[in-house]
C-alpha cells in the first residue's frame, strides 16, 4: 500500500480516480456500492444526491475515514486504496468533513499550526501567512478560540486548514450547511478563489444550483453509484435530473441565480 | 492558628498534581479511566529506590546526602532511571493488555482490565519488596521556621521546587510545542486529528511516556518526602481521579490546581478535623464537583 510523494502530480494522471468503490461502516452493509469517478487536475467537481445516498461515506472512504473493502482510489495516478487517513493528509489530499471540522478548543492560530506540520519546518512560518492573506477574516482573531468563530468564520477556517499544506486535490463536505443564504454565497465565493489558484476540487452539496454554478462536471450519486453525470450546466437544465435529484423545482428556483 | 496546613497541603498537593496530569491525559486521549495509574506512582517508587542503591553499590558505598537534603546524588540519578522505567511500564501496559482490548472497542472492559492490573501490579510488588515500607533517607532534618506556625525543611522546599519546574515544563510542552497540540487533538476529536495528519498510535505512545514518568516523579518524590510502601499508588487513587475532575478531565493546568485544591482541602481537614477524615476529603470534593459543575474547573466539554 504506497503512498504518493507530494510533487506526484504526474502528468496525464487523473488528479482524483475511483474505481468500483465498495465502503461501509458494517462489513456486510456496504454505504458506498461501486462508485466510479475521474477528476481531471485543475477540475472542480461536485457530487450531488438525496440524503444517505453515500456522499459524506465516499469521500470518507477516499480519505481513508471509512473502510474500503472493494475498488481502487488513485491519486495522480498512485494508489492510495486504503491507507491510513493520517498519511493521505501528508500527502496532498485535503478534506473538509461535513461536520467538526475544526479545533473548537484550540485558537485558530493553533488549529493552522497543526495543519502545517505536515510541512518542513522552514515552509511553516509562510504558509500560514498565506492562509492567514487568503482568509483575512480569521486573520485578525488568531488568538480565538476556534470554538467562539461564528458559522461562516469556522468555513473558512476549516478551508484554511485544509488548504495550509497546499493540497493537490481539496474534498469538501457540505461546507454550506447550515449558513445563512448570505454566507452560503461568501463560501461558494471562496470556493471559485480556491479553485483559481490551481487546486482541483471535489465538492459534495446540498445546495444543487449554487454547486452547479460554480463546478464544471457533476456527479448524482444514488444508492453508493454514481446515477448521473456530465458538465454542470447539463445537468441544471435536465429537468428530469433537477425534479429527481437536485431538490426538485421549488428548492432549485430558490437557490438559483 | 498555624498555616501549616498550606505548605503540607500545597506540596502533597502538587505531588497529587503530577499524577492526575496522567490520569487526565490518559481519560480525554485514550478515552478510559486507568485505575493502574497508582500503582505506576507505586513502580515509579520503588524503582528509584531500587535503582538509587544499584547506583550507591556501583559506586562503593553509600553517597553523601546532599546537605542541606537528605537525599544524595544517587536518589536524584535513582529517580531520573525510574522515570524511563516507568513510562516503558506504561509502554508495555499499553502493549500487551490496553490496545488489544481497546481496539475491541469496549471501553468498560479496557476500565476493568486497568483494574486487575492495578491490583496484580500491587501484588507483584508486594511479593518484591514485602509489604514493609522502604526509605530512601531516615535522616531527620531541620525545619526553617517563617513565622505563622509555618516549618519547612529543605526536603520539602525542594520537592516544590521541583515539582513546580515539571509541572511547568508539561504545561508548555502541552500548549507550547507540536506534539502538544497533536494530543490536544486527539483528545478533542480522534477523526478529525487523522484528518491533519496526526498518526494517534505515536501520541498515545507519548501520552503513555508522559503520564509514566510523571507518575515515577511524584512516587520518588513522594518516598523521599515520607516512605514507599506497596499500596501507598493506590491510596493515591481517589485524589488523582478527584483532582483531574475538579480541574477539568483533559486539562493540564486543571489536573495541577485540582490537585492543590485537594492537598490543601486535606491537609486542613488533617490540622483542624481529624487525620481519620482525610481519606474523605477527596470523595466529598469529587461529588460536589460532579454535582456542581461536572465539566471541571477548566474542562472545554461538559
Ligand atoms: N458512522 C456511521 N455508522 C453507521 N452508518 C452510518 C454512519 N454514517 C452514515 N451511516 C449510514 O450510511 C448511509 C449513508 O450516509 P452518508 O452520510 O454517507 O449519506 P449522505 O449522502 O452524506 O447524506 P446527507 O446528504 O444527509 O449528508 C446512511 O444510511 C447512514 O445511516
Ligand atoms: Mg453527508
Amino acid at each position: 500500500m504506497s503512498v504518493p510523494a507530494p510533487e506526484f502530480a504526474a502528468p496525464g494522471f487523473p488528479a482524483l480516480e475511483v474505481r468500483d468503490l465498495v465502503a461501509g461502516y458494517d462489513p456486510g452493509l456496504p454505504i458506498v456500492n461501486g462508485a466510479s469517478m475521474t477528476v481531471r487536475p485543475g477540475e472542480f467537481v461536485t457530487i450531488l444526491g438525496p440524503n444517505g445516498a453515500g456522499k459524506s461515506t465516499l469521500i470518507k472512504a477516499i480519505a481513508g475515514l471509512v473502510r474500503v473493502t472493494g475498488g481502487t482510489v488513485r491519486l495522480g495516478g498512485t494508489e492510495i486504496t486504503g491507507a491510513p487517513a493520517h498519511l493521505m493528509a501528508r500527502h496532498s489530499l485535503g478534506f473538509v468533513p461535513q461536520t467538526e471540522n475544526i479545533f473548537a478548543l484550540m485558537t485558530i492560530d493553533d488549529n493552522l499550526r497543526l495543519a502545517v506540520g505536515a510541512l518542513p519546518k522552514a515552509e511553516r512560518g509562510a504558509r500560514m501567512e498565506a492562509m492567514y492573506a487568503l482568509f483575512p477574516d480569521i486573520a485578525d482573531r488568531r488568538r480565538l478560540m476556534a470554538g467562539r468563530l461564528s458559522g461562516g468564520q469556522r468555513q473558512m477556517l476549516a478551508f484554511a486548514r485544509a488548504l495550509a499544506v497546499s493540497p493537490s486535490v481539496l474534498m469538501l463536505d457540505e461546507p454550506s450547511a447550515g449558513l445563512s443564504p448570505k454566507l452560503v454565497e461568501q463560501v461558494f465565493t471562496k470556493l471559485a478563489d480556491v479553485r483559481r489558484t490551481g487546486v482541483t476540487i471535489l465538492l459534495v452539496e446540498q445546495n444543487a444550483r449554487a454547486a452547479l454554478a460554480v463546478a464544471d462536471r457533476g456527479v448524482i450519486l444514488v444508492e453508493g453509484r454514481e446515477r448521473h453525470e456530465g458538465p454542470a450546466a447539463h445537468l441544471l437544465d435536465d429537468p428530469a435530473v433537477a425534479e429527481l435529484y437536485l431538490g426538485g423545482r421549488r428548492r432549485a428556483e430558490g437557490i438559483g441565480a | 492558628m498555624s498555616l501549616q496546613f498550606l505548605v503540607d497541603g500545597l506540596l502533597v498537593g502538587l505531588l497529587i498534581g503530577l499524577g492526575a496530569i496522567g490520569v487526565t491525559l490518559t481519560s480525554s486521549i485514550l478515552r478510559f479511566s486507568n485505575f493502574a495509574h497508582g500503582e505506576f506512582i507505586t513502580f515509579g517508587a520503588y524503582a528509584a529506590w531500587s535503582a538509587s542503591f544499584a547506583i550507591g553499590a556501583l559506586t562503593g558505598g553509600t553517597l553523601p546526602a546532599l546537605e542541606p537534603f537528605s537525599f544524595s546524588v544517587a536518589v536524584l540519578a535513582g529517580g531520573l532511571v525510574s522515570l524511563v522505567l516507568t513510562a516503558l511500564l506504561a509502554l508495555i501496559l499499553d502493549a500487551v493488555l490496553f490496545r488489544r482490548l481497546r481496539e475491541r472497542g469496549s471501553t468498560i472492559v479496557v476500565v476493568m482490565a486497568s483494574f486487575g492490573a492495578s491490583m496484580a501490579l500491587r501484588s507483584l510488588i508486594e511479593f518484591a519488596f514485602t509489604s514493609s515500607p522502604v526509605y530512601f533517607t531516615r535522616d531527620l532534618q531541620i525545619a526553617h521556621r517563617f513565622g505563622h506556625g509555618i516549618r519547612v525543611t529543605p526536603d520539602q522546599f525542594a520537592l516544590i521546587g521541583a515539582a513546580a519546574v515539571l509541572l511547568v515544563a508539561v504545561h508548555l510542552l502541552v500548549t507550547r510545542t507540536q506534539a502538544g497540540r497533536a494530543m490536544r487533538a486527539v483528545s478533542e476529536n480522534p477523526a478529525l486529528a487523522r484528518v491533519v495528519g496526526i498518526d494517534a498510535v505515536r501520541i498515545v505512545r507519548f501520552t503513555w511516556i508522559i503520564g509514566g514518568a510523571l507518575a515515577a516523579a511524584a512516587g520518588t518524590m513522594t518516598g523521599i518526602l515520607v516512605q514507599i510502601r506497596p499500596g501507598m499508588g493506590f491510596d493515591l487513587l481517589l485524589p488523582l481521579f478527584s483532582a483531574a475532575v475538579l480541574g477539568g478531565v483533559g486539562s493540564v493546568p486543571g489536573a495541577i490546581l485540582g490537585g492543590v485544591v485537594i492537598g490543601v482541602a486535606e491537609a486542613a481537614t488533617v490540622q483542624f478535623v481529624g487525620a481519620e477524615w482525610r481519606a474523605a476529603v477527596s470523595f466529598v470534593l469529587l461529588i460536589v464537583m460532579l454535582m456542581v459543575r461536572p465539566r471541571g474547573l477548566f474542562g472545554g466539554r461538559a
